[in-house]
């Protein structure tokens, strides 16, 4: 009896966290009928069970529970109040749980108040409960006949007839599925892990002697020891979805409680990971997502009036990545008070005011993670249950992870951890650098590709930065030899690994690719665990030992790029909308061999010109072009112009005047995506894309256009009747942005830049005297429309005109644009349009003002 | 008592490096091998030799001349290797020869002198005078806590 009511209280504790779930997902969709099924399913069971182990209490409260939810399940309309009194008659179920647990028996106790609830709503609307199957027992009956097992069955045989599967008895279960401790499990690991290692040298040794008896029966020892290790770690596994099955019903008591309205979203639940490891991020978790919830999230009225949808949410994800997971818990809040947060670590003695002001807003973030730190002005009962941040650092901490914040004030907190996958076997790839072999997981190894030698995959350098062009990207690398600092001359031959850390994608180039082979991971040396470039050491089949590399460690080493790419999600997001435009290029050569473009459309004309024509006053070359002395400038002093023959140059002209760019040859015109992977800090220069294929220059016209006429910028002014006016730039796409700022400059116009939307309305808020407004229609979360909505309907804003930049201006595209207060629209490569449109518009406005 | 106490004899792993002779209390001593196939670790301290493969357990090895400053002989290529458990990691500490097993009475014992090389005296639990030579004996903890020194600075 002692050991079915063991399993009984386990059993059911799991099925009660499945119901919680399931509750919650079903007060959303109502009319779910499978989630009915399944929560009317779970009740049962526990009810049966609790029939056939005399637990009364137990019995007729689930009774009334599952009479309830078959009411539903027949169709009648849920209501919150009836989710609220099932969820209350769940918590008394656990409550009587507990005692069961500690006491062995059920405690005495009368849940006649939540039975009448349940039964007077059981009766709501249908007085008469036709869909109940007649030879289901009422509450009196079964507390009568509880001692008779015959009672318990037949609800069982009930359901069966309704088509569900056949509720689960103890003994059936049994033949299912049987627990075993961790203990043992873990036992079975390591001894796994012997088994693999002495495969892997039996292997090795075999390999030497080709013709050995060994090789068919070791082959199948391989494959069963395979096997083996698969199912163990099987059994360890877990999808991080449990971890995360109560925190639906967290959130929504948490809703309850603070008159918020909040949507849990939920990415990856099958993430799996180390049940251990499972069972110790649970309790961080829950916290972390409390914290969104009563601290992050603001209330409804306060989320309206800044300009949110009312209902916050509360972004719950995990992945695998490069031997880790990530989880993220992101909420679209308010964000941290990181005055509150600066204040709050001088009063707790944490640091002083000076060392505070020099500390970045993110270093001050990581404050709420110190002991006794609460920001909160009052301590709600919701996140200040003896719990603190402080906690939940520790713990993740002592399982081996990391946790970070983000915050943006106004725009939400985003907590990241990372824990990793303690998984005892991995398959991992050798490499060798540098005279040593290294394993990398290959979870986190994308392709191998081989360096130099083949023309397509040839390392290339700008300034000493190693990149690897593939596949149109530009790969930043890391020399593991160099990182490593193991010396080695030889540069760029070689292997190129390449590998994913996170959103970062890198190539660390090895001398040489071994083979792949399952590796026991065993933990480094405590003497070894400062060494962040590796994670582990391993014994390899040959009996060395060789460490494990940490990409995420060895990735550090890429420095500055690393960082900026590693961003966030929000950089990613809007160089992926850049890069979906395609931009019509012309490439040409001009000085070096590597190949320069700019954006077709501010070119004005292709020209060759005569070089006898060239003339050079004051060391300044110049040629007689439609009547008028244009300036020809070369890109850089290495390109020289041509002493006979026809000189090509690219014409940029603007308002009568033009400037020819000295070129060597006009290679093409293409059409393609404008990404540029690596900026430049040369002067006149853009940065580097990858044009068709090729890494190539882009060329940053703006830089150029003074030095064809020291006024130019300036000249405008002196024409322009009044004061120049002032032209706020939205562009998502900060190429776009650089782009068009010294045009409408060159225009004679004062150019400030906004990134979005928002930085947009806030520029207007800062007091900038704003004439007009160019912007992006399509930008991500404020759009060119939503902008131009938002400043009709504030009083500084509605009379500025505004001019949008279009991809594709469609007829319909004006038509809602007008509506919405959009004075033109522009495509967005049309650099005469957009000129004459912003001197239509001001001049517009001068009249008006 | 007092009597027992005083003639209680310890047995000492004796092994030299160095030129200098040391001493380990036996039941601190796992083992005594020659280091073979030892994979050096990129970007670890002086004193870290390496990781070594002893019977399916990964031993890190340290090399007691550099760990304690000591003037090793020219390229001295430590020979043997003395076997400890700390925790539940493997080390080896590698040493230039390995003697015999000496039982001797703590009486004997006597404290460190005061003028001892800094480095050498925060590892070492005393000294005993043998026939023409001094021993000195080992504090292992203290020879394994590479953190209580400042690493940074020598590198």
């Amino acid at each position: 009896m002692d050991e079915l009511l063991r399993d009984f209280l386990t059993e059911s504790g799991e099925n009660l966290d499945k119901v919680d779930a399931e509750l919650v997902r079903f007060e959303q969709e109502p009319n779910n009928g499978q989630i009915l099924g399944n929560i009317f399913r779970l009740v049962h069971t526990i009810k049966g069970t609790c029939g056939f182990l005399e637990l009364a209490r137990l019995e007729t409260l689930t009774h009334a529970a599952e009479n309830l939810m078959g009411k539903f399940r027949d169709g009648m309309p849920v209501t919150a109040e009836a989710v609220s009194i099932t969820l209350a008659t769940i918590d008394r179920i656990k409550a009587i749980l507990e005692r069961l647990e500690a006491d062995a028996q059920e405690p005495a106790g009368n849940d006649g108040d939540l039975i009448e609830e349940l039964n007077r709503l059981a009766q709501g609307g249908h007085p008469v409960p036709p869909s109940v199957p007649p030879d289901k027992p009422s509450p009196q009956r079964v507390v009568e006949r509880s001692d008779d097992n015959a009672s318990a069955e037949a609800p069982e045989k009930a359901s069966a007839e309704a088509g569900e599967r056949p509720a689960a008895e103890t003994g059936e279960k049994a033949a299912h599925s049987i627990r075993v401790s961790v203990d043992t499990l873990d036992h079975l690991m390591t001894t796994v892990s012997e088994l693999v290692l002495t495969r892997n040298q039996l292997l090795e040794i075999v390999r030497r002697h080709e013709d050995s008896d060994f090789k068919v029966p070791l082959q199948r020892l391989s494959n069963v020891t395979a096997e083996l290790q698969e199912g163990v770690m099987k059994t360890r596994m877990q999808p991080i979805g449990n971890a995360w099955q109560k925190l639906p019903r967290v959130v929504r008591d948490l809703c309850a409680d603070l008159g918020k309205d909040i949507e849990l979203e939920m990415y990856g639940a099958e993430t799996e990971l180390d049940r251990q490891v499972l069972e110790l991020v649970r309790d961080p978790l829950t916290h972390l997502v409390r914290n969104c919830a009563d601290h992050g999230i603001e209330a409804p009225a306060e989320r309206l009036a800044a300009g949110k949808p009312r209902v916050g949410t509360i972004r719950l994800s995990a992945c695998h990545e490069g031997g880790h997971i990530i989880i993220q818990i992101a909420d679209d809040g308010r964000g941290l008070d990181i005055g509150r947060i600066r204040a709050k670590a001088v009063e707790l003695g944490l640091a002083s005011e000076a060392d505070l002001a020099a500390r970045s807003d993110g270093e001050v973030c990581n404050f709420i993670f110190s002991a006794g730190f609460s920001t909160a002005a009052q301590i709600t009962n919701i996140s200040g249950r003896g719990v603190g941040m402080d906690v939940v650092r520790s713990n993740i901490e002592q399982i081996g992870g990391t946790v970070d914040l983000k915050s943006v004030a106004g725009s939400g907190t985003t907590f990241t951890i990372k824990i990793p996958l303690t998984l005892a076997i991995v398959s991992a790839l050798v490499v060798e650098a540098g005279g040593e072999r290294f394993a990398i997981p290959q979870l986190s190894v994308l392709e191998v590709v081989r360096a130099g030698g083949v023309r397509d995959h040839r390392i290339e350098r700008i300034k000493d930065t190693p990149v690897l062009r593939l596949r149109n990207k530009l790969l930043p690398l890391l020399h593991l030899k160099e990182v490593l600092r193991l010396g080695g001359t030889d540069r760029d031959g070689g292997f190129v690994v390449v590998i994913q850390v996170g959103s970062q994608v890198f190539g660390a180039v090895v001398d040489g690719v071994l083979h792949t082979e399952e590796i026991v991971i065993k933990p480094m040396s405590s003497k070894l665990r400062h060494i962040a470039a590796f994670s582990g050491t391993t014994i390899l089949g040959d009996g060395s030992v060789i460490m494990i590399i940490d990409p995420n460690g060895i990735a550090q080493a890429l420095g500055r790029v690393a960082e900026a790419q590693t961003e966030g999600p929000e950089l990613k997001e809007s160089e992926q909308i850049a890069s979906e435009d395609m931009v019509s290029l012309l490439v040409f050569r001009a000085g070096s061999q590597r190949p320069k473009a700019v954006p077709l459309s501010l070119v004005t004309r292709l020209e060759e010109i005569d070089c006898r024509r060239i003339e050079i006053s004051d060391g300044r070359h110049l040629v007689q072009y439609r009547d008028q002395l244009m300036p020809l400038l070369r890109i850089d002093t290495e390109s020289g112009l041509k002493k006979e023959g026809a000189q090509p140059i690219l014409v940029f002209s603007d308002h009568g005047r033009s400037m020819g760019l000295v070129v060597d040859e006009i290679v093409d015109i293409v059409e393609d995506r404008l990404d540029i992977e690596v900026a430049s800090n040369r002067p006149g220069v853009l940065g580097f894309a990858v044009v068709k294929g090729v890494t190539t220059e882009i060329i940053d016209v703006g830089h150029f256009l003074p030095q064809a006429f020291e006024d130019w910028f300036r000249r405008r002014d002196s024409h322009a009747t009044r004061s120049p006016r002032t032209i706020l730039l939205v562009d998502d796409s900060a190429f776009f942005r650089d782009l068009l700022a010294p045009l409408i400059k060159a225009a004679g116009y004062q150019v400030i830049t906004a990134g979005s939307g928002v930085e947009a309305l806030a520029a207007f808020k800062s007091g900038t005297h704003i004439d007009l407004v160019v912007t992006d229609i399509e930008m991500p979360e404020m759009d060119g429309f939503a902008l131009a909505q938002a400043m009709q309907s504030a009083p500084g804003t509605n009379g500025v005109p505004i001019i949008g930049l279009a991809a594709m201006v469609s007829d319909e595209a004006i038509e809602r644009g007008r509506a919405v207060g959009f004075h033109d629209f522009v495509a967005k490569f049309d650099r005469t349009g957009l000129i004459a449109a912003i001197k239509e518009q001001s001049a517009d406005v001068s009249q008006a003002a | 008592m007092a009597m027992n106490d005083a003639t209680k004899l310890t047995e000492y792993v004796t092994f030299t490096t160095a030129g200098q002779l040391f001493g380990l209390p036996i039941e601190r001593v796992q083992d005594v091998f020659k280091p073979a196939h030892m994979t050096r670790v990129p970007l670890a301290g002086p004193e870290i030799s390496g990781v070594l493969n002893l019977r399916g357990r990964i031993v890190t090895a340290i090399n007691l001349s550099r760990r304690l400053d000591l003037q090793s002989r020219v390229d001295s290529i430590a020979a043997m290797a003395i076997g400890i458990e700390s925790g539940s990691e493997s080390f080896g500490l590698l040493v230039d020869a390995v003697g015999e097993v000496l039982k001797l009475s703590e009486t004997d014992r006597e404290p460190i002198p005061i003028n001892l090389e800094r480095k050498l005296a925060r590892v070492a639990a005393g000294v005993f005078r043998l026939d023409g030579q001094l021993l000195v004996v080992l504090d292992v903890d203290r020879v394994l806590d590479l953190g209580a020194e400042p690493v940074a600075a020598a590198a």
